[in-house]
């Protein structure tokens, strides 16, 4: 019997949690969106007519292959992040890619049409700073890598080795960039700063120097920046000190030329440094004679160098960005120019003439919630009468690549600052127009005013206003119905957005390192609005609050985004509405001092919307909104207002109360001396959480009382010492009030990174043990025992006993990402951990395996309570994963937020990618399945009903004819 | 059965009431942005002069400050005896309250003030005696009129890390809450009530594998043992086995394909 029992129980194990989505639901329920980061390099696949493919490398470590005619990604391949995966050069030739990736320590060579690799080879050590390709007799069969101290050739076919030289005089000469001109010689040019140019001329051949020169120029420092290549090899440098152009030829002469630009009778603004632009269509040959110098920010030239002399093509005046391209044999320039505030036009010139092609204007309008266009990349094509075709790609600031045809027809849009979400919420949707209206007509205000015969008109109206939306909805469904299904589309845009019946949809307010914000349809991950902020300072912190919910209608709901610079402290705010993205018509205050902490309160003004408190760096506490109400209220419960401030770089934890005039008093500190271990995170509980049940039912039918404290913080530390032996992670739980250390625990010879997940009454954190170099979670809960000191309230102020402490640990086959707790309307579902894995996948984990009570020796009582017999090893099941096939590359977050179901939390995964799913942790037990069969239990009804009433009618003629006998 | 029921959550008896954090005490966990040195403006702090006594234990005074207007202003309240080596231990002595204090306390506690203690940051396990002493006080508090309402029965802890650094001290009153129960000042107002300890790390467990394999060995000496037994079992009733299952074979040929498909209703339903 005991067999059995044990078999059901690890039947029980096997089965309850199984979540597989079954074929039909794939892309039901979920949705997954890719992108690649901010584009770095891109280089349109020319070597067909018919092709249509940029290849992108971006500053996310992205190599990709984009669609031109949809904007999808036909490939994509994610480095390493960080400086290792780094992409220092993209060179493109016929069908293959080079990429030069991680400060030059690996050379790839890839195969544009299907993204495979050639081949990769490790390249010796060596800061990276150059690569070109080399071509010789109008093939191009080399790729030269220039680093720091030496310079290398190889092969293109198969990145073997043609020959590596050390750099002369490597020392002091600082060699910057490499040039082919297709001859058979490889010029590299460094420079000594305030001194001379070096010119090292190598033999293709073998690797031979033919040529070393010094030439003198004490203003360069930086050729790349001020300099080009054109023509028969001939050096332009532009030097912004005495406004000329320097030009050498690298073949014969041994000193520059100084050709001033006033001799050009061009006048420079003195404030802009210039630059140039040039063009070699094919590395096998020599680059064009005509080439861009850029005078001021929004003025281009197109100059042509004639038999050493320069010759003005045309002035571009107003233009914003400048660009060469080439089909075929023919070269054409692109030129941008502002037309009015809110579109720029785009023109094609000839590029060896200046004169303006025909029938070439393009129009791009500007996105007034953008940025501004920073790149132009265009594509050139030749149409069937031999003349010049093309689309542009356009990168503007925010991140975000547009793709235009002519006229100016938007291809498509890829919103690339959503490759790194920093932050982000989920608002509910407004209620639609009926429902807001019955909200109006039963409103607080609207009772008080009115008197008893405007509410009966009040109340016909909207009865008759609901009718008529009942009809126009009626005769949707009718008319779709008629419709084949595919044609049915479900077009949502701002205006007609309504809660669901569960209030599953919702929208995504996603905030982006790039300072762009987006709100985004949970349904379809259709982007309903964005807004590009352009004052957000590179290093920015972000943090995100719903100040307002959409419960309050008719106040719109309202969110704040607190922006930190992280090095200053100084902060902005920017208060929006959450459904529309606009700005809100409340003025946040201006914040000269930095800031410390933000802290939403529960107290709200009289038009609903939570307080938010800002403490500077003086203590000095400001509130927003800061009405009289409000300032009243802050008195009245000021001396319960307490906060805390972590300052790692000190390791000191303090508590804070607030006083009736809004300073503040320090009322405890804790210090963590920084010479043994330093603070690396504190994980507080989420304010939205609920929790249904206040105990645990054991076996023996008692009550175990969890220690439910709201201001429970769990401190994370590492130790400095990194030794294998002596490092540890230490876990501390303090309460945010009273600064009282609640439980105190070191995991010895373990190391981070933790991830931590706090919620209810339990932590889980994952680290690295260094002992048994694996993975391990560990799960702390705390119990008050099986009597509750207060069950009314809880206050930390009153809570003399310390709580039970229960912890276990298991071994998990994985590495982490990161990792979040699932989150429900009123918590009575059980809990699942998400963990994001490196691999991609989103790992649904029950937090029942996760859990201190878990018996080593199995007794009848944790049989009957349930509780699965302790196994050290976390097994992932394949069918845990809630993203099945869907991989997420890089996550970096997971966000849960509770839906009208109580059975269902919506999640979120962002990294490079975001996918955003359900899940029903204890299944679907408030929802009738899919196939559930309304046909036959209603039929069945029917039918009970009709037999009782006919059997009803039966015994009734019976009893009459029995009483006639 | 068993299996139906656990797919329900777990957590669902209804006789507990709700809890309502926010009653009495707000704070707000707030996700921190806060890394900003900041200068600990406390007037009227000094560092204590610690009494040097034994070679192996030091004394440091234990502060406490009560004020009217909750400017903190610590004065001693006694000394803690802290030995110092692998295992610290710390025992108290400490002054009565005066009658001026204990009017004052009891003029704090009916404004809702706090009683605040503090001790400096000490290194528990330093070899030489000039190295123990650090910057700094570790502080604490409790409601005035928890103090009073207790007879100045409080529990303090103290808490050391892993390498004998004090980083912390708490302070609870046993009962403590606060009634507004009059107290009369003579009488329990005078002597401190103090339970005082000192609390170290407690080492985290790890994966228990030992146990799991020596658990895992014995079931599987159990699951030897039960094939032997129905190795027995078949030994023994094989004269009736045969015969059935005989005489199933002979009647059901044509009942096979009823068979399989009755076996696929059953993995249908296990999943």
């Amino acid at each position: 019997m005991a067999k059995l029992i044990l078999l059901l129980l690890k039947l029980c194990i096997l089965f309850f949690v199984v979540h597989a989505v079954f074929e039909d639901q794939v892309g039901k329920f979920d949705w997954r969106q890719q992108y690649v980061g901010k584009v770095r390099f891109s280089h349109f696949d020319t070597q067909m007519q018919s092709s249509k493919k940029v290849l992108v490398a971006t500053e996310s470590n992205v190599f990709a292959a984009l669609n031109t005619r949809t904007g999808e990604l036909l490939w994509r391949h994610a480095d390493k992040t960080g400086p290792e995966g780094n992409i220092d050069a993209l060179l493109h030739h016929a069908q293959d890619a080079v990429l030069v990736v991680g400060n030059g320590r690996m050379l790839r060579s890839w195969d544009v049409n299907i993204g495979g690799m050639n081949w990769e080879i490790l390249l010796d050590s060596g800061s990276f700073r150059s690569a070109c390709l080399v071509g010789q007799q109008g093939t191009v069969k080399h790729v030269a890598v220039l680093k720091k101290t030496v310079i290398s050739v190889h092969y293109l076919s198969n990145g073997h080795q043609k020959w590596i030289e050390n750099l002369p005089e490597s020392e002091i000469v600082d060699y910057q960039t490499v040039y082919s001109g297709g001859n058979g010689q490889v010029f590299v040019l460094g420079i000594v700063p305030h001194s001379h140019i070096t010119i090292v001329v190598y033999s293709m051949e073998d690797g031979e120097i033919i040529k070393q020169v010094s030439v003198e120029a004490p203003w360069l420092s930086n050729i790349p920046v001020s300099c080009v290549v054109v023509d028969q090899g001939i050096l332009m440098c532009v030097d912004s000190t005495t406004m000329s152009i320097n030009t050498l030829d690298l073949h014969q002469q041994l000193h520059m030329t100084q050709i001033p630009l006033q001799s050009l009778g061009l006048e420079v603004d003195p404030d802009f440094h210039p630059s140039l632009v040039s063009h070699q269509p094919n590395p096998a040959q020599k680059p064009l004679s005509e080439f861009f110098l850029q005078l001021g920010p929004e003025r281009f030239l197109l100059l042509q160098l004639n038999n050493g002399q320069i010759v003005t093509l045309r002035d571009f005046k107003p233009a914003l960005l400048a660009s060469f391209a080439t089909s075929g044999e023919k070269t054409v320039a692109a030129v941008m120019s502002p037309k009015n505030m809110t579109a720029c036009s785009i023109n094609l010139f000839s590029a060896d003439t200046g004169r303006r092609l025909l029938d070439t204007t393009l129009i791009f309008t500007v996105d007034p919630n953008g940025g501004k266009p920073e790149r132009l990349h265009v594509q050139a094509f030749l149409k069937k009468d031999d003349s010049v075709g093309y689309r542009v790609m356009v990168q503007t600031e925010d991140h975000a690549v547009t793709f235009i045809q002519q006229p100016g027809r938007v291809m498509w849009t890829r919103e690339e600052a959503l490759s790194d979400v920093v932050t982000m919420e989920m608002v509910d949707l407004p209620l639609t127009g009926t429902q807001a209206e019955l909200e109006g007509e039963f409103g607080k205000k609207a009772a008080i005013q009115d008197g008893l015969m405007s509410m009966v008109l009040k109340r016909l109206s909207s009865q008759l206003i609901m009718l008529q939306a009942w009809i126009a909805h009626l005769w949707k469904l009718f008319y779709d119905a008629r419709k084949p299904r595919n044609q049915v589309k479900n077009d949502i845009s701002i205006e007609n957005l309504s809660r669901d019946e569960f209030n599953l949809q919702k929208m995504m307010v996603m905030v982006t390192s790039s300072g762009k914000l987006f709100g985004i349809d949970s349904k379809n991950g259709g982007i309903l609005w964005k807004r590009y902020l352009d004052n957000v300072p590179s290093n920015a912190a972000f943090k995100l609050m719903v100040q307002r919910t959409t419960a309050h209608f008719p106040h719109p709901p309202q969110c704040t985004l607190l922006i930190k610079d992280k090095d200053t402290g100084l902060a902005t705010l920017h208060v929006f509405n959450p459904i529309f993205g606009r700005r809100s018509q409340v003025t946040p205050p201006a914040l000269p001092q930095p800031i410390l902490q933000s802290l939403m309160l529960p107290l709200m003004d009289q038009d609903y919307a939570k307080v938010l408190l800002l403490v500077d760096d003086q203590y000095k506490v400001s509130a927003f909104p800061s009405t009289k109400n409000v300032l009243q209220q802050l008195q009245e419960t000021a001396s319960s207002i307490f906060f805390f401030l972590v300052d790692s770089s000190q390791g000191r934890l303090s508590g804070y109360r607030l006083r009736t005039d809004l300073s503040t008093e320090q009322v405890w500190e804790v210090v963590i001396p920084t010479e043994v271990q330093k603070i690396v995170s504190v994980k507080g509980k989420r304010p939205n959480e609920h929790v249904h049940s206040q105990g645990r039912v054991m076996g023996d039918r008692s009550v175990l009382y969890k220690y439910l404290n709201p201001n429970l913080l769990a401190v994370v530390t590492e130790s400095i010492d990194m030794h294998l032996e002596r490092s540890f992670i230490g876990i501390l739980l303090i309460d945010g009030v009273t600064g009282r250390i609640i439980h105190e625990a070191v995991q010895r010879k373990a190391r981070g990174p933790v991830h931590v997940v706090h919620s209810e009454n339990w932590v889980v954190y994952e680290y690295w043990s260094t002992k048994s170099r694996r993975n391990e979670f560990s799960v702390i809960e705390l119990y008050e025992g099986m009597e509750l000191y207060n069950s009314t309230v809880f206050s930390s102020l009153d809570r003399p006993h310390a709580p039970q402490v229960l912890q276990q640990s298991y071994i998990f086959p994985s590495s982490i990402s990161t990792m979040e707790a699932t989150l429900t309307e009123k918590g009575i579902t059980s809990r699942h951990l998400l963990i994001g894995l490196p691999s991609g996948g989103i790992l649904s984990l029950p937090k029942m395996f996760l859990d201190p009570r878990r018996p080593e020796i199995i007794s009848e009582q944790s049989r009957e309570e349930n509780l699965i017999p302790y196994a050290p090893e976390l097994i992932i099941r394949t069918e845990w994963f809630i993203n099945y096939n869907q991989t997420v590359s890089r996550v970096r977050g997971i966000y849960t937020a509770p839906s009208g179901l109580e059975s269902t939390c919506l999640v979120v995964a962002y990294g490079l990618d975001i996918y955003q799913t359900r899940v029903y942790p204890s299944k679907q037990f408030d929802v009738l399945k899919d196939d559930y069969d309304y046909m036959l239990i209603s039929s069945v009804l029917f039918a009970l009903f009709f037999a009782t009433m006919i059997s009803k009618r039966l015994a009734e003629v019976k009893l009459l004819n029995r009483a006639w006998r | 059965m068993l299996l139906h029921f656990s797919q329900l959550p777990l957590s669902t008896f209804g006789k507990m009431t709700r809890l309502s954090p926010f009653k009495i005490a707000l704070i707000f966990m707030v996700l921190f942005v806060v890394c900003a040195d900041f200068v600990c403006c406390n007037n009227g702090r000094r560092v204590g002069d610690p009494l040097e006594t034994e070679l192996s234990g030091f004394s440091v005074p234990l502060e406490h400050s009560f004020e009217l207007d909750d400017v903190a202003k610590f004065e001693s309240r006694g000394s803690l005896l802290l030995k110092t080596g692998r295992e610290p231990s710390v025992s108290l002595t400490q002054n009565q309250l005066s009658e001026e204090d204990r009017a004052k306390l009891k003029e704090v506690a009916a404004v809702d003030g706090l009683y605040r203690i503090r001790v400096p940051r000490v290194f528990l396990q330093a070899d030489r005696q000039t190295e123990w002493q650090m910057e700094g006080h570790l502080t604490a508090f409790v409601r005035a009129c928890a103090m009073v309402e207790s007879h100045l029965s409080d529990v303090i802890t103290l808490h050391s890390d892993v390498s004998g650094y004090l980083i912390g001290v708490s302070i609870v009153t046993l009962p403590g809450a606060c009634r507004g129960t009059e107290v009369e000042d003579e009488v329990d107002l005078e002597v401190f009530n103090t339970t005082l300890s000192i609390i170290a790390p407690v080492n985290a467990p790890g994966p228990e594998t030992a146990l799991f394999l020596e658990r895992m060995e014995l079931e599987s000496e159990k699951k030897g043992k039960n094939t032997q037994e129905q190795k027995s079992f078949f030994a023994k009733y094989w004269m009736y086995i045969v015969p059935l299952v005989l005489f199933l074979m002979m009647s059901g040929a044509q009942d096979q394909s009823g068979g399989g498909a009755g076996g696929g209703a059953a993995n249908g339903g296990g999943r």
